[in-house]
């Protein structure tokens, strides 16, 4: 455990020396949630509707994070080390492929984090929002959602060859889940064909449970979803230490 | 005298090109060993394939009674390894890398300690990339020390070392040997 901190702590240090991590975790969400509130402000989300629109689009606006930390962010930053060969240093000591994916897990639950209080906190400033169902509850769904999506890019990271086939997985995760998953384009506008379609996505179910927890709305199976998602995360995490690769062959 | 390092066979082939052939090593603790090569003679193959970082042909190796590839945390708890290119995360500063690299074993030696011995005490909270060819290479050689190490694997040692640095790395590494009974260094360069 001592490991685990230390090599936590540095990591990230050196993600703040960065200051992408900075402006994507705590200037975007701020930004966003600005301009959101200037067009929508506490406008209903349709005709008769007791939420907002950006409450019904608050679980999307969290998963821009898991999206771009789960599959770029985490992937990207793994598949860099091997290539620089930081991991081959770590190759020759005693620490483990475990402990190392579990620090960068770690590094980008926690960007995730700061992002949805910074999101949290100037939605209920510019947008007046509340949640209106279960908090605990939606911060159980939040989390599913994140470590589900997280364990798939930690995946990619951790067998990717080289830093160009990370990006390559990464993109293909990335893009179709931004695109389809509710993020930038509102599900409920999407035809019925193409949401049936994207529905399989698991991240695009977890923003769905986390958008009807978030407004209180019943759930039907959750559980179901919850058992998905955490299978999910197990088999991506073994295989992510089965295969692991400590250099670019 | 007991064998810290014994090789038998080992061979690795890339292709039809064979790097290494039936390669059959032993070295007694106390010893310092020595393969001496010209460039791509297979000199960091035969240290990879010792260490497990390369999957080898054909061929047994037992480093203090483990086996690299089966047995690796426990024999990577024994040994320090300094590796002809040493990476390092981008922004990380000397104090930093010492520190991660210490926590990473049960017993580590002092790092500070280390480092004013190989005059590296001044760049302590420098960053890794502002230090110069010469104390980056010492660098490594502390960090393949910070675990305490029975058995010390050295790539390359002297690169980027100039004639009294080479010395003074020779002599302090001379007189750790000295003091410590159970040191063991093998060198590779």
């Amino acid at each position: 455990m001592r490991s685990f901190g230390i090599l936590l702590k540095y990591e990230l240090k050196l993600t703040f020396r960065n200051m992408n991590m900075i402006i994507s975790a705590v200037l975007m969400p701020l930004v966003v949630m600005l301009f959101l509130g200037l067009i929508y402000g506490t406008k209903p989300a349709g005709k008769g509707l007791e939420y907002t629109f950006i409450e019904q689009s608050f679980g999307a606006l969290c998963a821009i994070s898991i999206c771009a930390g789960g599959l770029m962010g985490l992937p990207l930053a793994v598949s860099e080390y091997r290539e620089r060969g930081v991991l081959k240093r770590f190759w020759v000591t005693p620490v483990s492929p475990v402990k190392l994916l579990a620090v960068e897990f770690t590094v980008y639950m926690l960007y995730c984090l700061a992002f949805l209080l910074t999101l949290a906190a100037a939605a209920s400033v510019f947008c007046k929002i509340r949640v209106r169902g279960s908090l605990p509850a939606f911060m159980g769904s939040w989390l599913f959602t994140m470590v589900s999506t997280l364990s798939i890019g930690m995946m990619a990271g951790g067998v990717a060859n080289n830093t160009k086939s990370a990006g390559l997985i990464a993109c293909f995760l990335y893009f179709p889940m931004l695109i389809f998953s509710g993020t930038t384009i509102p599900f409920e506008i999407m035809p019925e064909g193409i949401q049936r379609i994207v529905s399989m996505f698991p991240m695009v179910q977890g923003i769905q449970l986390m958008k009807k927890v978030f407004l209180g709305i019943p759930v039907d199976k959750g559980w179901i979803l919850v058992c998905t998602m955490a299978v999910v995360t197990g088999i991506c995490a073994g295989i992510s230490v089965r295969f692991f690769k400590w250099e670019v062959r | 005298m007991e064998e810290t390092i014994k090789v038998e066979r080992l061979t690795k082939k890339y292709g039809k090109l064979i790097a290494l052939n039936e390669l059959s090593l032993s070295v007694k603790r106390g010893r310092i060993f020595g393969l001496l090569g010209s460039n791509g003679a297979g000199k960091t193959t035969a240290i990879e394939c010792m260490l497990g970082t390369r999957q080898a042909d054909g061929g047994t190796v037992s480093i203090l009674g483990c086996n690299p590839r089966k047995d690796r945390h426990r024999l990577f708890e024994k040994i320090g390894v300094q590796l002809q290119e040493c990476a390092y995360q981008p922004e990380i500063r000397v104090f930093e890398l010492c520190e991660e690299t210490a926590s990473l074993y049960k017993a580590p030696d002092d790092w500070q300690n280390l480092c004013s011995r190989f005059k590296l005490d001044k760049k302590i909270k420098h960053a890794v990339k502002s230090l110069s060819v010469g104390e980056r290479q010492r660098l490594f050689i502390v960090l393949a020390l910070i675990s305490n190490p029975q058995v010390v694997f050295l790539d390359e040692l002297t690169t980027g070392l100039d004639v009294k640095a080479r010395r003074d790395v020779w002599k302090i590494l001379s007189e750790l040997k000295e003091n410590n009974n159970f040191f063991d260094f093998s060198f590779y360069g």
